[in-house]
């Protein structure tokens, strides 16, 4: 698995745009989350490809071919903190109650709603945590599961700020180090 | 500078003439009326098409033949979609083209309202880049955009869908004059310590070849590939589409690589132990099977587009940027070579298959497509800009004719479009009003597109049309000889008498049958003011050799049969 974090222009069709790509080239997407950043104007993906190093080469260089995309970094194999959030409804009685709640517990999983036959667990955490609160609730029936998609973010320095995409406009910018390739 | 209240359609005007652009090819329609309608009042020359098709081909042809963007006008609909299969045959052969095409007025976008269609949509896969404009005030700026996406880096067709109540409004018109400048992207030009391996690489070969494409000809470098390989004294083989980007008379030009490649060339690949890719991609036509592909060869990579490196075939050595720019990076660190042995094995080789060439066959007064090619390029002194359809006549084209200029072979490679030819080669005569044109095509393929024959009349174009009537779609016809048993399903072809087709158009025409009967055919034809279309009847079950079939080893090549080459199948 590799997980990018893509900022582009948050302009119409854009999110078309990169999943096309993806589409187009055979590369099988196993998450994908998009929302606004620090920058107004910069919208920033992370994208979970099941591809190896090679492949992840090549999405990049792809995604670099697309006008309205700022910036691709492959965080993989860099220190990051990786997030996903999921809801589970799971089914209940007064006697798997208790056992459920205390699963939670484990977990540090939030119970978030209450009703007479099932309840609804909220968890925050790295993906293989998520899986594993699943299958731990799997044999009291889960009736609902929703995850967000994966977030990730480069601990430390990291990437950080993407400058907005205004500074495209201006000629200026065009300097000897800098390879402009659309 | 001062502002002037424009509607957007005279807003595009003002920004294409800007541009430098002075031909549009187009066809009109309700949604791209305005615009139309506004483009009388500029110097712009409309060429009014016979089919949206034709009009990209035409742009792309233009583009092709010169450089410079070639501009194309549809309406929304049926008229944008038209346009498709010249799109992607731009994409597929990095020719910078800009598409205008009109769309439903905004409120109506969403609503299936009559002519709506969702271009921009249809061709994200198939432009570098495409616009969907519903202000006035964002047509200036997009243009200026559009057409430098298409023409920099690896060049490629764009798209501008404009709705009509964008072309209809009226704002305050600026051209913008600073140039667009693209996202920063990560510098990957390659440093001292890239060079220097590339330059060692190239220092240590014994057998190195280069390999030259489409982006030697996009980038201007012929003159430096040229200089290059005289200078390290290594032998260089052309993709069909890098055709004419060093001269076919070269000592050092070994011809043709690839399916329908000379078998010397194809066995030079497979015995060398460096390759030198410039501006070449490694296409499956190219490379036949990856796995067997020039094994013994290290591999340095010249590419601008960096996610062609490393694709298709695993290199040593990639070096990112122009190619033009990478070679002169690369010259003053490489030593003067001399490859003399090499170059006595290659002519060897070249030797035992040269005397297969068509032109050394005895001429029995049968008439094979090879001959008309070869005259052709006899007569024309190998200066004319050819341009040809795709099938089996589009490869003895690459084999017979010998083209010295860059932009002097115009044909569809990447995606092998039928009916290409004919409405791309008005475009590259629009572009190069000086040079002689002439379109080589198959049976079936000119009657694909041969509407433009109309266009042809109507803007008095002067090109002439050889058509190679074999009676069959000959390539596919080919594929089921060899490969299902002379079971031809569907490659027959009737045709209609090509001469009196031409004369309905008000054009010249005229038939040949046999081989004596070209040279005069072709002195006509170039004497004749106006175009010329020629029926030449050609062996119907001729067979375009070498060929390495799809996927097989690239030395693994089905041989021209002795018996052909040593007294000609005629006898
Ligand atoms: C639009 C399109 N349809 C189908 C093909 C597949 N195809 C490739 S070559 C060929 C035959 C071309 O016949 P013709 O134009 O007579 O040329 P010839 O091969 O006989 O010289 C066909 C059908 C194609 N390349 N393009
Ligand atoms: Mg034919």
């Amino acid at each position: 698995m590799i997980t990018f974090v893509v900022h582009v222009e948050n302009k119409p069709g854009v999110l078309t745009r990169v999943a096309s790509l993806f589409r187009r080239r055979a590369y099988n997407i196993e998450s994908l989350t998009v929302g606004s950043t620090e920058t107004p104007g910069v919208s920033r993906m992370t994208i979970v490809v099941d591809t190896d190093d090679e492949g992840a080469h090549h999405v990049e260089a792809h995604l670099y071919k697309l006008v309205n995309v700022l910036r691709v970094d492959n965080v993989t194999a860099r220190p990051n903190v990786i997030r996903e959030l999921t809801l589970i409804k799971v089914a209940t009685t007064a006697g798997t109650r208790p056992e459920i709640f205390q699963l939670a517990d484990v977990f540090r999983a939030r119970i978030i709603d209450v009703s007479a036959d099932s309840l609804v667990l909220e968890l925050t955490g790295g993906t293989a945590k998520l899986d594993r609160l699943l299958e731990v609730l799997e044999p009291f029936g889960v009736l609902e599961m929703a995850r967000t998609g994966t977030l990730a973010m480069a601990r430390g320095e990291g990437p950080g700020r993407t400058a907005a995409p205004q500074a495209r406009a201006t000629a200026a910018a065009e300097s000897q180090d800098i390879a402009y390739s659309v | 500078m001062t502002s002037r209240r424009l509607t957007g359609a005279q807003i595009l005007w003002e920004s294409l003439v800007r541009e430098g652009v002075t031909c549009v090819f187009g066809y009109p329609g309700g949604a791209i009326l305005p615009a139309y309608d506004a483009m009388l009042d500029y110097p712009i020359r409309h060429v009014l098409v016979r089919h949206e098709q034709g009009a990209a081909h035409m742009a792309d042809g233009y583009a092709r033949a010169t450089g410079q963007v070639g501009v194309a006008i549809a309406t929304s609909g049926p008229g944008a979609t038209n346009l498709v299969t010249g799109i992607a045959t731009a994409m597929m052969d990095s020719s910078p083209v800009v598409c205008i095409t009109g769309q439903v007025g905004s409120k109506l976008i969403g609503s299936d309202a009559f002519q709506e269609c969702d271009i921009t949509g249809i061709t994200l896969p198939i432009t570098k880049h495409n616009y969907l404009l519903t202000n006035p005030e964002d047509v200036a700026a997009t243009v200026r955009e559009a057409f430098h996406v298409a023409r920099s880096g690896r060049p490629g067709p764009v798209l501008i869908d404009m709705t009509k109540d964008c072309q209809q409004r009226a704002c305050d018109f600026e051209w913008p004059e600073e140039a667009p400048v693209a996202h920063q992207r990560p510098n990957l030009s390659p440093g001292d310590a890239e060079l220097a391996r590339a330059v060692d690489l190239i220092h240590q070969a014994k057998r190195p070849l280069i390999l030259a494409g489409n982006g030697i000809i996009a980038s201007g470098a012929s003159d430096l590939v040229r200089r290059f390989a005289e200078h390290a004294d290594i032998p260089i083989a052309m993709t069909l589409l890098g055709i004419g980007g060093v001269p076919a008379s070269h000592p050092l030009n070994l011809g043709m690589m690839g399916m329908h490649g000379e078998a010397w060339v194809n066995t030079s690949i497979q015995e060398a132990d460096l390759l030198i890719a410039v501006g070449m991609r490694f296409d499956d036509r190219v490379t036949g099977n990856v796995k067997t592909y020039a094994l013994n060869a290290k591999k340095i990579h010249l590419e601008i587009d960096r996610s062609e490196i490393n694709k298709n075939v695993k290199v040593d050595a990639g070096l990112v940027g122009d190619c033009g720019q990478l070679l002169t990076a690369l010259m003053p660190r490489v030593e003067r070579g001399n490859h003399a042995a090499w170059r006595a094995h290659i002519d060897a080789l070249k030797g035992d298959a040269a005397v297969r060439d068509i032109k050394n066959l005895p001429d029995s007064g049968h008439l094979y497509a090879a001959h008309v090619i070869h005259d052709l390029w006899r007569e024309t002194g190998g200066n004319a800009v050819v341009v040809t359809d795709v099938g089996q006549h589009q490869m003895w084209e690459a084999q017979y004719y010998h083209h010295d200029q860059p932009r002097s072979l115009i044909t569809s490679g990447g995606l092998g479009t039928m009916g290409f030819a004919l409405p791309a080669a008005i475009g590259a005569k629009i572009a190069r009003p000086d040079a002689e044109v002439w379109v080589v095509v198959g049976d079936g393929g000119f009657q694909m597109t041969m509407a433009e024959l109309a266009t042809i009349a109507q803007e008095g174009i002067d090109i002439n049309v050889a058509i190679i009537n074999n009676g069959y779609l000959g390539m596919v016809r080919q594929w089921q000889e060899f490969f299902y048993e002379r079971r031809y399903a569907a490659t027959p072809l009737t045709s209609p008498d090509f001469v009196k087709l031409a004369e309905a158009f008000g054009l010249t025409a005229a038939r040949v049958t046999e081989r004596a009967g070209v040279i005069p055919a072709v002195q006509a034809a170039r004497a004749t003011k106006g175009t010329v279309v020629i029926d030449f009847r050609v062996e119907q079950e001729d067979t375009v050799y070498p060929m390495v079939p799809a996927g097989a080893d690239l030395h693994n090549m089905i041989r021209r049969p002795s018996v052909l080459a040593e007294t000609g199948a005629d006898q």
